[in-house]
């Protein structure tokens, strides 16, 4: 069946295949256009074909740009893949969409309600309304939590729950989110790009805005955090890190709701206290909104193994001197094998009927369901009773008999682990296929995840809007983000009553509330932004010496050395940049591209990016930008690749790339503690790298001919300088001047001394150190440095190399003293990041 | 602990010294631990004395009981030491069980699995509930076929609870050797049945896991064993270990102790320190340290019998 073309959108429909047994989101049973659609849709066909291509890569650039990733843990490598994000939204219309959010605020309260029993009284185990097997069974159901309240009674700040839509157009709940419900952020990522996308629609329509549930969780952390009189509430959001696959979202939430973001070891709990690490020292935290599991939250007392959680938090919950959001344990209500109870359950806690129906669940634990749902097992979906047990839903139908028989002795042997449930017929929604160009919509199954967050009166208020997840392919039972699936801006329309939705404008805010200062870095996060800045200078370094090195090395053709190159060659074994003894060519390739060689380029920009990638919270849209080009460039590196013009190209394109990123570090940060470490760890590594390649040619190169200087020169990136103020063939002291000794040359040695005892006064007056007096005493005695005695002599060659050999001794101290300088800063702020271990003894 | 069960009187009053030492490679900055080391009270047992030593000396220390009833120690140490040495003193009196019904009087033990079963709308009374806790998976015991496999033969159908309980314990103390070098903590279960060796802990834990998987409530002991020297010799100070045994719940007699190590239904030789789902509730200290590099670790624990 086709849908009917009652408008011109049939040739946008023309692929779009009308299942009758299933519910459309856009057409109705006949085939025509629902009433809520149509406006969208009339404007689609208006728009044309070439508005929509320029939509679509609209939503590409923003993706792209943003860096909106979501990692897939069966990736081989656990990278980051681009957010799938369909162009077309779901559209619901007011009256449904009051209903089904009045059930999900239900659900929210009952939830919370069954989890304030189950850590307290225990009254519905002991009434017989629940199984004490599917409470007790269950890994996320904390003994050690038994008998805490959290603040305000509230174990259940932001709940979820996934809804899937019948063939009778009714909502269904297939699962419940309670103990750190991912997708959120993704939802208000997904708002922000498509509302762009499609400006006029979304206004004609009077879409809900959704940044009132954001402000909602602000205000209901702050109001329950337990902070004494007059102290202002410090709620961080707990990340397991980026390896996590919504980690893109951590990052998104935590700005978005103005919450330092942070891992495990960088709280620590000190007298049932919680605190987080920062440069200026030990902060109190009053609100954890964690993105970790239950039983990782705590490895003294719940799982040993974690190296997720804060060891500790648990006796600082159980002393009521942090929230935890969700309260720790509530993941046990994570179970299908709950929804048979919930109809009595919810009688019984709140005296009404249960709202939203649960999909037909059948839980084995108790032997007439179990019984009856292995009779029609043929027909059923099986799943765990314990998400902690990971194991693929086992669909009925698709089962021949032997492997149904085999289940069935599988279920018997544990039956409290199973649960059967009816299978739904997902709904269909309309998906945009680029590819398809004439006939581009396709009906794709759907689910919808909706959330409430926890009001400050005890209610719960429901997000108007949703993450919705659309299949991956056409006929697919399931939907998961995991196996590929992608998502869709949920639009909820306005009741007509009411006047077109204005976002809630902010409370203004006056020149009293003006933060000048970012009291809330953890130390983690500025050790990594010292290795940014230390890693961002050493790739430009590394790139710009392998491209002196293979652009002489062309030139020669693979003939004989000349006596630059070969100085340059002997620099780079110097630095082990290249082996001593490997063939040059192949040395250099693998210099560039290898990841395994030491100091390889591609290791460096390896260790670039996993620094970056710890700080992604921190570094600016145009940051994150061009480090994005900077992997890019890294992934061309990582491509077989032997011929040398082409290698020379890459390496002008990642200095660029590197390049712009120093652009982007000096002009668009704060200048708050963690832009001066980035900018420390850049002049540091600079220093070192100019002061120890000048050095060795001193050394060893004492008499160092024009076309040596030149590559030097170019190294420190001051070749066009010297140009311009000496038109001639570069010359020993004229050059060692401008890279070593003129205080105007940002590539000077001296110029990094000096700025480096600039930036590191502030921290020695808030710290008690001494770092600034050391860098100063270095420029000092480079000022005093004596380019005269290389000068042409009667007293010949001998003199002048001794000369050579004392500035030499010169830069030498100056990159030990950046060393040793580097050394302490790591002691004195980051050694303390150090990764617990847990012990017990037998 | 490998031991001979002494002859039988009517109580026993022991001192129990049982210490523990960690020497680190490098100073640790912060340690919390929690010590499960104080005997708890319970039917046939009283603490006369209890003391706890700890060196160096807590920057912050809590005295509570755990969720399931045990008595627990919390501390906090968060100035830099190269060392921890935490002694416990007590000393207790233990009065002998009274002498069993006979075991084939207990009921068929697919009753009392039945009894323990959820049933819609049934209330179950405080003791079901109470052993429903120990009844389903904890993290170091996973019930799974083989241990259904390894627990059938013993398990005919209708047999009396308690004597079919017996035989699975003489069949772990048959069947498996005693060997300290074959695992360590947390060594998986179906590892310890395929290798036929273990230790205590891993003979309760596969005991545990048996009755949990016919679906009998089972609970893991943790506390010390009387042993004797060997003829003609002294007793040494520091021989002796902790150990662990299992106890199943009767609806009849209530919970009921079973030494799987020693095939003995532990009696005047066992001092009981605590009880939980399975090793990890109760492990006798449990820490978390920040910096320490390597660690060498002591434990002494004498058990000195007093007239």
């Amino acid at each position: 069946m086709t849908p009917s073309s009652d408008l011109r959108t049939a040739a946008l429909l023309g692929q779009y295949e009308l299942d009758p047994a299933r519910h459309h989101e856009l057409l109705d049973a006949r085939g025509e256009l629902r009433a809520h659609w149509r406006h969208f849709m009339t404007g689609i066909e208006r728009g044309g074909a070439a508005q929509m291509r320029h939509r679509l890569d609209l939503v590409a650039r923003q993706i792209r740009e943003n860096g909106v990733t979501y990692n897939v843990y069966a990736d081989a490598k656990g990278t980051d893949r681009p957010w799938e994000l369909d162009l077309l939204p779901q559209i619901l219309e007011a009256d449904e969409w009051q209903a089904l959010a009045a059930g999900v605020a239900q659900r929210a309260r009952l939830l919370d309600a069954v989890l304030a029993d189950l850590y307290g009284p225990q009254t519905l185990l002991a009434d017989g309304l629940l199984p004490p097997e599917l409470i007790f069974g269950h890994d996320n159901f904390l003994w050690p939590c038994q008998g805490i309240v959290p603040p305000g009674g509230r174990h259940l700040h932001l709940y979820a729950v996934d809804l899937a839509r019948a063939p009778d157009g009714r909502w269904w709940v297939v699962a419940d989110r309670t103990q750190a419900p991912s997708g959120a952020g993704y939802a208000a990522e997904n708002r922000q790009i498509i509302s762009r996308a499609f400006p006029e629609p979304f206004r004609d329509l009077r879409v809900q805005d959704i940044g009132g549930f954001f402000r909602t969780l602000q205000t209901t952390l702050q109001r329950l955090a337990p902070a004494a009189a007059g102290e202002t509430p410090l709620g961080v959001l707990l990340t397991p890190g980026r390896f996590n696959e919504t980690y893109f979202e951590h990052v998104y939430l935590a700005r978005l709701l103005g919450m330092p973001l942070v891992e495990g070891q960088d709280l620590i709990v000190r007298a049932d206290t919680v605190f987080m690490k920062t440069l200026d020292g030990l902060r109190r935290v009053h609100a954890i909104l964690r993105r970790v599991d239950d039983d990782y939250c705590d490895p003294l007392e719940l799982r040993g193994d974690s190296a997720l959680g804060v060891p500790g938090l648990l006796a600082a919950v159980r002393a009521g001197r942090v929230l935890v959001a969700n309260a720790l344990g509530s993941g046990v209500l994570e179970s299908p094998g709950l929804f048979g109870f919930l109809p009595a359950v919810c009688e019984r806690v709140l005296g009404e009927a249960l709202r939203l129906p649960s999909v037909a669940t059948w839980w084995c634990g108790e032997p007439p369901v179990c019984a009856e749902a292995l009779t029609e097992l043929h027909r059923l979906v099986v799943k765990p009773a314990f998400p902690s047990r990971r194991s693929e839903p086992l669909f009925g139908p698709e089962l021949g008999r032997a492997r149904l028989a085999e289940l069935r002795a599988r279920i018997a042997q544990a039956p409290g682990h199973w649960v059967a449930q009816e299978l739904v017929q997902l709904s269909q929604a309309p998906v945009w296929q680029r590819q398809h160009a004439r006939m581009p919509i396709v009906p794709r199954a759907i689910s919808l995840r909706a959330y409430a967050v926890a009001t400050a009166d005890g209610g719960y208020q429901v997000m108007p809007g949703a993450l919705s997840r659309i299949a991956a392919r056409a006929g697919a039972r399931v939907v998961s983000m995991q196996r590929g699936g992608g998502s869709k801006d949920t639009w909820v329309l306005a009741p007509a009553r009411i006047a077109g939705a204005e976002p809630p404008q902010q409370r203004p805010l006056g020149a009293r509330d003006i933060v000048r200062h970012d009291d809330f870095l953890p130390s983690r996060l500025i050790e990594n932004l010292f290795w940014v800045g230390r890693y961002a200078e050493r790739s430009e370094d590394t790139t710009r010496l392998l491209r002196v090195v293979l652009s002489r090395y062309v030139e020669t053709g693979g003939g004989a050395a000349t006596p630059a190159l070969a100085a340059a060659l002997d620099t780079c074994r110097h630095l082990e940049l290249i082996a001593a003894g490997r063939p040059v060519r192949e040395a250099l390739l693998a210099a560039v591209v290898d990841d395994a060689a030491p100091n390889s380029l591609a290791q460096v920009l390896g260790g670039l990016l996993w620094s970056a990638s710890q700080v992604r919270g921190r570094l600016s849209q145009e940051n994150w930008r061009g480090l994005m080009e900077i992997q890019r460039e890294a992934q061309a590196l990582a491509r077989e690749r032997a011929d040398l013009g082409e290698t020379l190209d890459l390496l002008n394109r990642v200095l660029l790339a590197t390049s712009a990123l120093a652009g982007f570090a000096f002009d668009d940060m704060t200048r708050d503690d963690g832009w001066r470490f980035l900018v420390v760890g850049r002049r540091i590594e600079r220093l070192q790298f100019v002061a120890d390649v000048t050095a060795w040619l001193l050394r060893h190169r004492p008499r160092s001919d024009p076309a040596t200087l030149e590559w030097l020169l170019e190294l420190a990136d001051s070749i066009i300088t010297y140009r311009m103020r000496y038109v001639s063939a570069p010359q020993a002291i004229p050059a060692l001047d401008l890279i070593v000794c003129d205080p105007a040359n940002p590539h000077s040695v001296v110029f990094q001394a000096r700025e480096l005892a600039r930036e590191l006064q502030t921290l020695d007056a808030r710290f008690d150190s001494a770092c600034a007096e050391r860098f100063a005493a270095v420029a000092d005695r480079l000022d005093g440095c004596d380019l005269a005695a290389l000068e042409d002599s009667l007293f010949g060659d001998e003199l002048r190399d001794e000369a050579a050999r004392a500035i030499a001794g010169l830069l030498e101290d100056a990159a030990a003293t950046a060393r040793e300088v580097s050394d302490e800063l790591a002691l004195r702020h980051f050694a303390h990041v150090d990764v617990s271990r847990p012990i017990v003894s037998a | 602990m490998n031991a001979r069960p002494l002859p039988r009187r009517t109580a026993a009053r022991y001192r129990i010294v049982h210490e523990t030492e960690y020497r680190y490679s490098s100073s640790v900055s912060v340690s919390r631990q929690a010590m499960h080391l104080a005997p708890r009270a319970c039917a046939r047992q009283r603490t006369l004395g209890h003391r706890l030593t700890i060196d160096p000396l807590p920057t912050y220390r809590q005295e509570c009981v755990d969720c399931f009833g045990n008595p627990l120690t919390r501390i906090e140490i968060d100035h830099p030491h190269r060392a921890l040495l935490v002694v416990a003193e007590s000393e207790v009196t233990i009065t002998a069980r009274g002498d069993l019904r006979d075991p084939a009087d207990s009921p068929a033990w697919e009753a009392v699995a039945e009894h323990h079963a959820y049933h819609a709308g049934r209330a179950p009374d405080a003791a079901v509930l109470e052993a429903c806790r120990f009844r389903a998976d904890s993290p170091f015991v996973r019930a799974g076929a083989e241990l259904i496999d390894f627990a059938q033969p013993y398990f005919a159908a209708g047999t009396p609870l308690l004597v079919a309980v017996r035989r699975l314990m003489h069949a772990i103390h048959r069947q498996f050797r005693f060997d300290t070098e074959a695992t360590q903590i947390a060594t998986p279960l179906l590892e310890v049945l395929a290798r036929r060796r273990g230790v205590c802990q891993d003979f309760a834990h596969l005991m545990i896991g048996c009755l949990r998987a016919l679906g009998l409530p089972a609970r893991y002991v943790s506390g010390y064993l009387l042993t004797a020297p060997p003829p003609g010799q002294p007793r040494l100070i520091g021989a002796d270990a902790s150990h662990a045994w299992v106890s199943v719940h009767c609806p009849r007699n209530g919970w009921i102790d079973f030494d799987p190590t020693n095939d003995v239904l532990p009696d005047l030789g066992h001092v009981t320190i605590a009880w939980g789902r399975d090793f990890g509730d109760v492990s006798p200290l449990r820490g978390v340290i920040l910096g320490g590099g390597a660690h060498e670790l002591d434990v002494r624990v004498t058990v000195l019998p007093l007239s």
